[in-house]
């Protein structure tokens, strides 16, 4: 029972900001009501016993990516500055079509008999498990993980520099 | 109310990434833009993450979702430096205004 209320609680947590974000006017709004979403889909990865998923979300989502976000906003906007909207003649298709595709994907999964076993094995929290999957079966992936990282970072500061510091 | 299964958890991912969709399409500020892509990677994940509490904590999902968690930050780190860019450019960063790739 209190599962359940806290499953609606979370969904609530992460929908209606992410409403917020695609229909609000003011660009720091939306950027800020990200954080309740992010923070909603964490609380969903804790419903579903994935605790170091939870965790890094929290961590690489708001601590990481979302200050990169708001960064893009302040840097590229005065913060009192309200967004043009787009025309209405292309907000109402687009709404009406992604509205039907919606509808759709909801009809089309919610009559699934989906393979569902309530079995949870006794182990406390993930992250042990993981570390050895990690370490092992998935040691490749995690290490060309690390080196697209290490790329993008350099990547990323040299496409940020500015044009004439390159030439120096 | 009934029970919470997995078609739930299915319901709010499907929602979150119409969101995603539709912040992408109909924004023109390039940051928002991002932002539905962000919105986008997080339904994805959950979908990986639900499916696998529902095949009895198979943690190879997890593992997949970790990738993803990964790919955002470096999609998010790479795409704010050439919104950045964009932006010392045309001195806008909406998705109408920008016409030219190079100076």
């Amino acid at each position: 029972m209190e599962i359940t209320i806290l499953f609606y609680v979370f969904a609530a947590l992460t929908l209606i900001p992410a409403f917020f974000v695609v229909f609000s006017r003011s660009l720091i709004h939306a950027a800020f009501s990200l954080l309740f979403t992010f923070m909603g889909v964490a609380g969903l990865y804790v419903l579903l016993s994935a605790d170091f998923i939870a965790v890094a979300q929290i961590m690489v989502y708001i601590g990481g990516i979302l200050i990169l976000l708001v960064f893009g906003v302040m840097i590229t906007k005065q913060v009192t500055d309200v967004e043009i909207q787009a025309s209405v003649g292309r907000t109402i298709p687009a709404t009406i079509v992604v509205a039907f595709a919606m509808v759709t994907l909801i009809f089309i999964l919610w009559p699934v008999n989906w393979m569902q076993s309530d079995y949870l094995p006794e182990i406390e929290g993930t992250t042990m498990e993981l570390g050895e999957l990690l370490m092992t079966t998935f040691i490749l992936p995690f290490e060309v993980a690390g080196i697209l990282l290490l790329v993008a970072v350099m990547g990323a500061a040299l496409i940020a520099r500015k044009p004439e510091e390159v030439q120096s | 109310m009934m029970e919470i299964g997995i078609t739930h958890y299915l319901v709010v991912s499907v929602v979150l990434f119409s969101l995603g969709v539709l912040a992408l399409t109909t924004r023109r500020n390039v940051v928002l833009m991002l932002m539905g892509i962000e919105f986008m990677l997080n339904a994805a994940n959950i979908n990986l993450v639900a499916f696998s509490r529902y095949q009895g904590l198979n943690l190879h999902g997890h593992v997949f979702a970790l990738f993803v968690i990964v790919l955002a930050a470096v999609e998010a780190a790479v795409a704010l430096a050439i919104v950045l860019h964009i932006y010392r450019m045309n001195n806008t960063v909406e998705a109408d205004r920008i016409a030219d790739l190079k100076e």
